[in-house]
């Protein structure tokens, strides 16, 4: 009985203890919440202060343009019909539209910037697909650019297109037409003149600007389509170019580079126009003769108005004209019966573009190249005289994009005439360099 | 006969060359990329001891200029090199740069003045995504529409001057002095006009006035444009048009080169009034003078614009 009395006591006693024990950790907790809530509340005020003090993080992965480089991947794609079965009859670049259908010639994938204080340097790989849907891959250019020179002189060394004229060196998504001009493909290859090597440039110190360059190259492979290039193979596997035989020449001294020489002079003729007028000249070895040489030079001109209130650079005209010339002293061919001669070809291209209202523009293009005769029936056909009209017409969504619908009219020396019709679309990923005017 | 030609040429050529390398009282050249830095920069110098030259015109696209050979000359012989540095400029100067070859304009040289270093600029984007338009990743690039701006700007480029020229740093210290005092008491006077305004909502063709409605308390928070650098749609325009004549919006604001018709039609429709703005001393008449002109200009035109509207709708049956 007193056993169950003392536990009857013990459970008031005990529930009394708990609760007095509960309630002192409820006080403590109830402190440690507070104390813990004031802490929180410190340590937000604190932050906003900072903050208010230097603006709210900031996380900007990849800037462009504030990147230690840029990259960017553009993307040509071509669809279109030619009255040609093969398109590549009459749209020899290789980075024209390519066939009747779909065609991706020119996905580049280009990377840029600043090496350190003394070099930038650009580079960009090439992808195209062929007739057979496989892709071909090339180092297009690769080369660097002094930056802090005295006297207005830059060297850049590396792998890049010529300097000669103006659209050698321009990339297929920056042409003002879809396909590479008939008289550049004539003297460069379907390529355009494109070498290992390096180039000397000097801004003259004259009040308006003009550019002396001279450059120093390898001139050989397909690239140098004009210079040490075995050309293409005949019926028998042997190497022929213009129908004459080659054999590989080893570089045996100085004279045996391609040298590149351009001068450029920019004239403001008002506050709204800008000509530029250049003079270029190749000169180099070419491999179907001991000591055969070729020499091509051009003229070119390019001159834009644009509006004093243009808006994203509408409204504009443009005109750019290119004219060369090239003597190719071929070898005497015993063999084929082909004595030593010059091939003399020249020709031309002029294209205006006028953007009439943003974000339209309309070009027209028109063109001639031809040759003098040659001992070589094969050469003749090959330097056919052609004639060609472009009209064409462009629109940008943005500056990152574009569709150009365009209409080829040729009429060619040995063939019929003929027609082709291409739409190319372009888009442009991530942050491409800017380019020259 | 063949040597006297020949000492006479020498002679000539020693005078060129000698009046080449002996310029009278060297200034310094500076080359600015925009009218707005040009403006600050010739106050700041004085014609006496800069020569400044400015770049993109006071009328056309900032963001479109042509990279013209005739700029690399500029930049070749250029000492300072002002720019925004919040990629504003970024579609057109670096081909210009890699031309002019000149180590003084370098980045991190004291001659290359990035005038967004130390400015806290709005709308820093979160996301670099481009179908959000051509957005600026460091930022609103258009700080030069705040005064407050502008003052520092005005101080970077004193202290550039002042580096290169230590020679008469203290004729530039004086001439920001003048600045400033003109700017202060300038600033007491605009903020006193728009203050019956604060709150007021406008419609700009493009979002470059952020800077301006934070400074004077202004909302413009609706463009023509559906998204930076997109040209207006048809599609968009309605929505404008709606959101106008809801929230009774009766401004549109416009630069010079920006599509004048497209804003008249939504003007038209939402019977708004078109106010003519420019970031830049010279795009509108009467603006030519500097910069504390143009903002006194744009502060003007826009309370005139506004009052009348007020008066209108006061006088609304």
């Amino acid at each position: 009985m007193k056993t169950l009395l003392y536990c009857l006591l013990m459970i008031p006693a005990l529930w009394a203890v708990c609760s007095c024990s509960a309630a002192g950790d409820e006080a403590t907790t109830n402190t440690l919440e507070e104390l813990k809530q004031l802490r929180l509340r410190m340590d937000a005020l604190e932050k906003k202060i900072a903050e208010d003090k230097q603006g709210p993080p900031v996380m900007t992965l990849g800037r462009a343009g504030s990147a230690y480089m840029n990259v960017s991947f553009d993307i040509l794609f071509n669809a279109g019909w030619s009255s040609t079965p093969d398109a590549k009859e009459i749209e020899p670049g290789c980075h024209d539209p390519s066939q009747r259908g779909f065609s991706i010639r020119n996905a580049e994938l280009a990377l840029d910037g600043a090496v350190d204080p003394y070099f930038k340097a650009f580079a960009d790989v090439v992808f195209m697909t062929d007739f057979e849907d496989t892709t071909d891959l090339e180092l297009e250019e690769a080369y660097a650019l002094t930056t802090s020179l005295p006297y207005g002189l830059q060297i850049k060394p590396g792998r890049f297109f010529v300097e000669f004229g103006r659209q050698n060196t321009q990339h297929p998504h920056s042409w003002d037409f879809v396909d590479q001009p008939l008289v550049l493909n004539r003297m460069f290859g379907e390529d355009g003149l494109r070498q290992n090597g390096m180039r000397l440039s000097w801004l003259v110190p004259t009040p308006n600007y003009t550019e002396i360059m001279l450059g120093m190259f390898n001139g050989q492979g397909g690239d140098a389509y004009s210079f040490r290039y075995l050309g293409e193979d005949d019926e028998e596997g042997f190497r022929r170019m213009y129908g004459h035989a080659t054999t590989s020449r080893s570089i045996k001294g100085m004279g045996d580079f391609l040298y590149v020489p351009r001068i450029a002079s920019s004239f403001d003729l008002t506050d709204v126009q800008t000509l530029v007028l250049g003079a270029s000249a190749a000169v180099g070895p070419n491999d179907t003769g001991d000591d055969t040489r070729t020499l091509i030079y051009g003229l070119d001109t390019f001159w834009k108005w644009k509006s004093s209130h243009a808006e994203g650079g509408w409204p504009f005209v443009t005109w750019q004209t290119e004219i060369l010339a090239r003597n190719f002293e071929a070898g005497a061919d015993e063999e084929a019966g082909l004595p030593s001669e010059t091939l003399r070809d020249w020709g031309l291209y002029s294209q205006v573009q006028w953007g009439f209202m943003r974000p339209w523009s309309a070009g027209l293009r028109g063109e001639y190249v031809t040759g003098n005769n040659s001992a070589s029936a094969e050469a003749n056909e090959e330097r056919a005289t052609t004639t060609r009209v472009s009209p064409n017409v462009t629109w940008y969504p943005s500056e990152f994009s574009k569709i150009r619908l365009q209409y080829n009219h040729d009429w060619r020396e040995y063939a019929q005439n003929a027609d082709a019709v291409w739409l190319q679309l372009e888009f442009m990923l991530g942050a491409h360099a800017a380019h020259k005017f | 006969m063949n040597t006297k030609f020949l000492f006479l040429k020498m002679i000539l050529a020693v005078n060129l060359l000698s009046g080449l390398a002996v310029s009278s009282h060297a200034k310094l050249n500076v080359v600015a990329t925009t009218p707005d830095f040009g403006a600050i920069a010739r106050e700041i110098g004085g014609d006496d001891l800069v020569q400044v030259n400015v770049l993109a015109k006071p009328t056309e696209d900032p963001h479109f200029v042509d990279p013209k050979p005739s700029y690399i000359v500029k930049l070749s012989k250029a000492d300072i090199l002002i720019e925004g540095g919040a990629e504003l400029e970024m579609g057109w100067m670096p081909p210009l740069i890699d031309g002019a070859r000149n180590s003084k304009i370098a980045l991190g040289k004291p001659g290359r003045v990035l005038c967004a270093e130390g400015l806290a600029l709005l709308e820093v984007p979160a996301i670099l995504d481009r179908s959000m338009g051509d957005i600026h990743a460091l930022g609103n690039p258009h700080f030069m529409t705040d005064p407050m701006n502008a003052r520092q700007t005005a101080k970077r480029i004193c202290d550039t001057f002042s580096a290169l020229d230590q020679e008469h740093s203290a004729a530039y210290r004086q001439r920001l002095e003048d600045f400033n005092k003109r700017l202060n008491e300038k600033m007491q006077t605009w903020k006193k006009q728009m203050e019956p305004f604060k709150g007021k909502s406008l419609v700009a063709y493009h979002n470059s006035w952020p800077y301006f409605a934070k400074c004077f308390g202004v909302k413009i928070e609706l463009f023509l444009e559906p998204k930076p650098g997109i040209p207006p749609t048809p599609a968009h325009l309605v929505e404008v048009i709606s959101t106008m004549k809801q929230e009774n919006i009766g401004i549109i604001i416009v630069e010079p080169y920006q599509n004048r018709k497209t804003a008249e039609t939504v003007a038209e429709k939402t019977n708004a009034t078109i106010v003519e703005f420019s970031q830049y001393p010279g795009g509108v008449k009467g603006t030519e003078v500097g910069y504390i002109e143009l903002i006194d200009y744009l502060v003007n035109t826009l309370v005139t614009a506004l009052s009348k509207e007020r008066l209108a709708e006061e006088h609304k049956p």
